[in-house]
Formats: C-alpha cells, sequence, structure tokens
C-alpha cells in the first residue's frame, strides 16, 4: 500500500514534470523505472548515472523521463504502461522483479521497445542487458581471502534469486581459491533497500565475529557500519569509499551509461534489435573500484585475477563446480558452466553452510 | 563483548524508533484521531533533522528540526481532518505520500553527506561494568528520552486532569463537547504531538542508527509503528514492551540466520505482524461486549455544530 501510494505519487510528478517540457518531434523519448530512489547511492543510482551519460552523449537528440521507487510486482506494470502511453519509445526497466510486467506491457505495445535488466525473458521488442557481477564477485572472494584473520566472511543478501546466489558462489569460489577452509556467513534481509535493517545485519555479522561484510542490497549502511567497527567490506553497486574510507577494499561499480547511449543510438539509427547483453569486466558494463586498504600483494593478486577475467583465461565458474553435497554439478559450457546454468543457479557451491531459503 | 550483550544493544537501537512515533501516535489516537501518516511524518523528522544536524553540527538541533517537521506535516493533517473535516484515513495516507515526496526533495541535496553520530553515554564507572555497563549506561540519549518520555505519556495519560479530558474527547467527543471541551482544540495539539513524535523518531535514523541520509529510509518502519499502537491496545506499558518484542524479533532473527539456525527468514520478518493480528483477535475475544480496546469515537469525524 505505501509503495503504491508513492509510486503513484512519484509517477505523477515525474509525468507532470516531463509533460511541461519543450518536445521538439523528432526527439526520441526515453523512459526508465526504478526500483529505489536515485539517490540510494547504490543500484538506482548507478542506472540514474547511466541515464544522465547517456543524455550527456546523445543531447537534445534524446528526452528522458524516470519513475523511481516503483515496487516490483502490479505496481510496475501500471507504470511501465504510463510510461508507454506518454510516448516513449524505448523504455528500460531496471530490476528483475519487472520482467513478468515488462513482457505483458511489451506485448500490449509492439511498436514500443524495450529493455529489461537481469531478466532472461525476451520479445521481439523486448531485450535484455545485465552485467557479469560475478566475476567482481570472484575477485572479491580472492581479496576476503586473503584478508580475513578469522576465516569467517559475511554476507548480506537480499533476495535469494540466481543473480545473489551466483554472486554468493563466486565469492565463495574465489575464497577457496586461496583459503580452502574459508567459511560464509549468509544474512537474507528480504529487502533491496532497508538502510537501518542492513545497518543491523551487518552489526549481526560483526559481533559474530566476521571481520570482512559483503552485501547484496543496495545502500551505504553495511560499509558504514564495518568502519565503526574497524573491520573491512566491500562496496555494493557504487564507489562507497565516502562511506568507510579505512574500510572499504574495493567495490563493483555498475556501468550502464555506454550501453544506455548504444541502446538509444541504436533506436534513433533504426537498427535497434532485440539482443540479450550479458557484459563483464571486458566490455566494462562491470567495473571494479580502485583496490585499497590491502597489502601490495593482495593487491597485485587482485589486479592479477582481475587481468586473468578479462582476456579470458580465469572462468570464475571453471568445472568442475561442486555442488554442496560434494558432487560436481553438470557442466554444461565444455570447460565451464554455461550462460543459463549461471543466470538461473539455484545451488550453493560446496563449502557454503547454510541452506537457499525456501528451497 | 559479549554477543548477547551486542544483540541487547541492537535490539535496544532498533526498537527506540518504533517506541517514539508509537508513542506519539498512541496519544493522537486516544484522543480519537487515526493519523495514518505516520511514516510520511518520520520520513520529513529524518530528512529535516539530518539538514539540521548538518548546517548546525548539533544532534540536539537536528533532533528539534525533526520534531518540527513532524509537527508541521500533521499541521496539514489537522487543517484537513479537523478544520474541514476530511475522512481521516484518506488524509493520512496523503500525508505519507506528501511526507515522502517532500522529504526527497528537502533532503536530496544532503544525500551522501555525513555527520557524527548522537554520542552514546559514557559515565565513569557505570558504563564500564561488565555486562551490564554498555547496555544500560552506554545508549545513546534518544533511548533514556524514549522511556522517560513513554512514563511521562503514562502519567499524563491516567494520572491527569488534562489526561482524562483527551481520552473522554477520544472516547465520545459527543458528550465531552456537550460538556464544555473544546473537542477540536484539544485533538489539535494531540495531533501535533503524535507528528512531533514522528519526526523525532525519524530524526533517529540518520541522527544516531545510519548516520546518512537517504530518500525513504524509514522502510515502513511508520506503519510498524501503527501496527504497534494497536498491538498495544492503547495502553503506554503495552506499547514499550510491544516496541522492544518487534525491535527483538528483527534482529533475532538475523542473528539466527548467521548462526545458521535454519529458520526460514521470511517468516520470522512477519512476525510482528502476525503479533499484531493475534492481539487483535485476542483482545476481541477477551472484551466481550465491554466495548473494544480502541477509542470509541477513533477515527470518526467531529464536527462542533451538528
Amino acid at each position: 500500500m505505501k509503495k503504491f501510494m508513492i509510486t503513484a505519487a512519484i509517477a505523477a510528478l515525474a509525468i507532470a514534470a516531463t509533460s511541461f517540457g519543450a518536445s521538439a518531434a523528432d526527439k526520441l523519448k526515453v523512459g526508465f523505472i526504478y526500483l529505489g530512489p536515485i539517490g540510494d547511492l547504490g543500484w538506482t543510482y548507478r542506472h540514474e548515472v547511466g541515464r544522465q551519460e547517456m543524455v550527456k552523449a546523445l543531447g537534445d537528440k534524446v528526452e528522458t523521463t524516470y519513475l523511481e521507487n516503483v515496487n516490483e510486482g502490479p505496481d510496475a506494470e501500471r507504470s511501465i504502461v504510463q510510461l508507454a502511453r506518454a510516448g516513449n519509445q524505448l523504455i528500460f526497466t531496471t530490476s528483475f522483479g519487472y520482467m513478468d510486467p515488462t513482457v505483458k506491457v511489451a506485448k500490449q505495445f509492439p511498436k514500443i521497445k524495450f529493455e529489461h535488466a537481469t531478466g532472461f525473458k525476451r520479445a521481439p521488442n523486448l531485450g535484455t542487458y545485465a552485467g557479469r557481477f560475478y566475476e567482481g564477485r570472484y575477485i572479491q572472494g580472492v581479496i576476503a581471502g586473503k584478508m580475513s584473520k578469522k576465516g569467517v566472511l559475511g554476507y548480506i543478501g537480499s533476495f535469494p534469486i540466481p543473480e545473489v546466489i551466483s554472486g554468493i558462489n563466486a565469492t565463495m569460489l574465489g575464497a577457496q581459491s586461496v583459503n580452502p577452509n574459508i567459511k560464509l556467513k549468509i544474512i537474507w534481509v528480504n529487502t533491496w533497500f532497508d538502510p537501518g535493517k542492513e545497518a543491523d545485519a551487518a552489526k549481526a555479522l560483526a559481533d559474530q565475529g566476521v571481520d570482512i561484510i559483503m552485501q547484496h542490497t543496495d545502500s551505504p549502511a553495511a560499509m558504514q557500519v564495518a568502519a565503526q567497527r574497524g573491520i573491512l567490506a566491500f562496496g555494493q553497486d557504487s564507489d562507497m569509499i565516502k562511506f568507510g574510507p579505512k574500510a572499504q577494499l574495493t567495490a563493483i561499480i555498475d556501468n550502464w551509461g555506454p550501453y544506455y547511449t548504444q541502446q538509444a543510438k541504436a533506436v534513433l539509427d533504426g537498427t535497434w534489435k532485440a539482443g540479450d547483453t550479458w557484459d563483464g569486466l571486458k566490455q566494462k558494463m562491470v567495473v571494479m573500484a580502485p583496490y585499497t586498504n590491502m597489502p601490495d600483494d593482495v593487491k597485485a593478486l587482485a589486479e592479477k585475477t582481475e587481468a586473468a577475467i578479462i582476456d579470458g583465461s580465469l572462468r570464475p565458474f571453471k568445472c568442475p563446480v561442486y555442488g554442496q553435497d560434494g558432487k560436481p554439478v553438470e557442466c554444461k559450457g565444455g570447460t565451464h558452466l554455461d550462460a543459463g546454468q549461471i543466470l538461473g543457479m539455484n545451488f550453493y557451491v560446496k563449502g557454503v553452510d547454510d541452506k537457499i531459503p525456501g528451497k | 563483548m559479549g554477543l548477547l550483550e551486542a544483540i541487547i544493544i541492537s535490539v535496544i537501537a532498533a526498537s527506540t524508533p518504533l517506541l517514539l512515533a508509537a508513542a506519539g501516535e498512541l496519544v493522537t489516537e486516544r484522543s480519537g484521531v487515526l493519523n495514518l501518516g505516520v511514516e510520511g511524518m518520520m520520513i520529513m523528522g529524518a530528512a529535516c533533522g539530518f539538514a539540521g544536524c548538518w548546517l548546525t553540527g548539533s544532534t540536539f538541533l537536528g533532533a528539534l528540526c525533526g520534531i518540527a517537521a513532524g509537527a508541521a506535516l500533521s499541521l496539514v493533517f489537522a487543517m484537513l481532518t479537523l478544520g474541514l473535516a476530511v475522512n481521516q484515513v484518506a488524509a493520512g495516507l496523503a500525508l505519507t505520500i506528501l511526507g515522502t515526496g517532500l522529504s526527497g526533495l528537502i533532503g536530496a541535496g544532503f544525500v551522501g553527506q555525513r555527520i557524527v553520530p548522537a554520542p552514546h553515554l559514557d559515565i565513569p564507572f557505570l558504563t564500564t561494568l561488565p555486562v551490564v555497563g554498555k547496555m544500560f549506561f552506554g545508549e545513546d540519549g534518544f533511548v533514556y528520552f524514549s522511556i522517560a518520555f513513554v512514563v511521562a505519556i503514562w502519567w499524563f495519560l491516567y494520572r491527569t486532569r488534562a489526561g482524562l479530558i483527551l481520552r473522554a474527547i477520544g472516547d465520545n467527543h459527543t458528550s465531552a463537547h456537550a460538556l464544555g471541551y473544546s473537542v477540536l482544540k484539544i485533538r489539535l495539539l494531540a495531533v501535533l504531538f503524535g507528528g512531533g513524535c514522528a519526526g523525532l523518531a525519524g530524526a533517529y535514523l540518520p541522527l544516531a542508527y545510519t548516520p546518512f541520509f537517504i530518500p525513504g529510509m524509514t522502510a515502513g518502519r511508520g506503519w510498524i509503528a501503527l501496527a504497534l499502537v494497536v498491538f498495544s491496545s492503547w495502553r503506554p506499558g503495552r506499547l514499550v514492551g510491544g516496541a522492544y518484542l518487534f525491535g527483538a524479533v528483527s534482529i533475532l532473527q538475523l542473528h539466527a540466520q548467521a548462526l545458521g539456525l535454519g529458520i526460514p527468514s521470511q517468516l520470522m520478518t512477519s512476525l510482528p505482524y502476525v503479533a499484531t493480528v493475534v492481539v487483535l483477535v485476542l483482545i476481541s475475544r477477551t472484551r466481550g461486549s465491554s466495548g473494544s480496546a480502541a477509542p470509541a469515537s477513533l477515527g470518526m469525524v467531529f464536527v462542533p455544530d451538528r
């Protein structure tokens, strides 16, 4: 209810704002649906930065609108329809939970082009795009494995969806590559964005003896707790060094700007096709923040790992990958797990001492 | 620091904003006004509290700004529901939307700024006592204030004439009016009081809990506070117990997960609401025909000359 009302209000404001703006007929109208507030300093903030970079690159050829705080679920569909009715020809829906609503609206508006982030359902006018965040997670795992004195890492998860689970697994594999006995404590907070709860989870992990905190939620609260407690942490989605100058080891930065620019350009040129983009460190859709608060040898190892992932000589999910039961999982990609296995991941690797909620 | 001690400290911190917001709403509802805009007033308190603290460098002044912002927003609600006799449910929901939007606007310039969090008490000898030292004598000022505050509210409601009048208005505004009490004036004060409390509760989040401001950072705590008032069956004593119970559940479920106890986190997250439903059922069963625990005029519009 709350989210619904908020969304309705913000949607109304945003629509009002754009309708007052000057709109030349030849401008491409591009719409964005955001999960959180643009000031979340994490996931939504990075999409907003991507939008701004697109506007900067394409100038007055595009006119953009965004709706923030759009709840995943029924709200989403209404908001997407709103953007479609407002004349946007290209619409980015930027969270996993918008998948089915986007598919539905894309059917209703076959002439409008849709791009859905981190999903797997496509249509002739609906493409998907996602970052290979697990590549960054693997590097973080390597760093954490080296840096943890107690050998216990803490992980704050949002929802047990494949993207988050593959992140946990990549972290574990990276950490195991340098410390086979590494342990991982996982807390699911069942929200993407609740600074208080994220902080509570970080405190709980710190109280239980974790000395490195990782998060897959959207605010810098966990980083700040780590800084207060004098332990280490990784930033999420954006560089959070400001909130933990002595705590942040590195951060996975989502870099959507080049992609948004490229797709908007494609629509302008008439060359847009519904694609399935899944780019990582190599294409710079995923970027690592500077490696800080670690000794030179760990930094060198992190850089080496990053270089190896970029040149393809290191695959985070290289076979054999063992499941929690100790048996190797089927290797569909030849030498490594294939895209489908990673994008649909719903098992923990060996060494993760936890149960996937609801499984 | 032992684990139990750490957990209790976290629970106290998590419970404090709930307690502050719910205490204010309790007084408002006891006067017969249902203000569902707690979430909106809280987030306004968070934005203005942070802004105040950032500009002045003082947690105290920041808290005052939060109180003022919450009260100011509740004035809008009072104008609508008391002045224009608008439906209270609709006005409360509108207030939440307004507060969320306005706080985002006010707070936009402060996103990413940092402040010094509210200092924790450090009393010589007492704070350094083993186990209980940090727990009872090492909290931030808001925590002590919230407890003393609820005691004061209890005293006001049950031991003063003004409190009796407030409750009388909440239970039967027509009779109170006939006796010559100014129903609207007293309700206005109660609404402003509730707004100030919600503002303070909101300010607690960026000033002490997570010392930065992000739009929407109250993340539904206002709604929990509303549930808490029902849970307490409109009694201050039970409110304290309820707030700490809600806080304890939210913290313990995180620890249970980290310990790998295998309790589904979704179930734990929903427990406070399940508890509220159970309490509602219990209240209605035990009270029987003697009436519900809610103030009898709660949510009803009052127009003096009717």
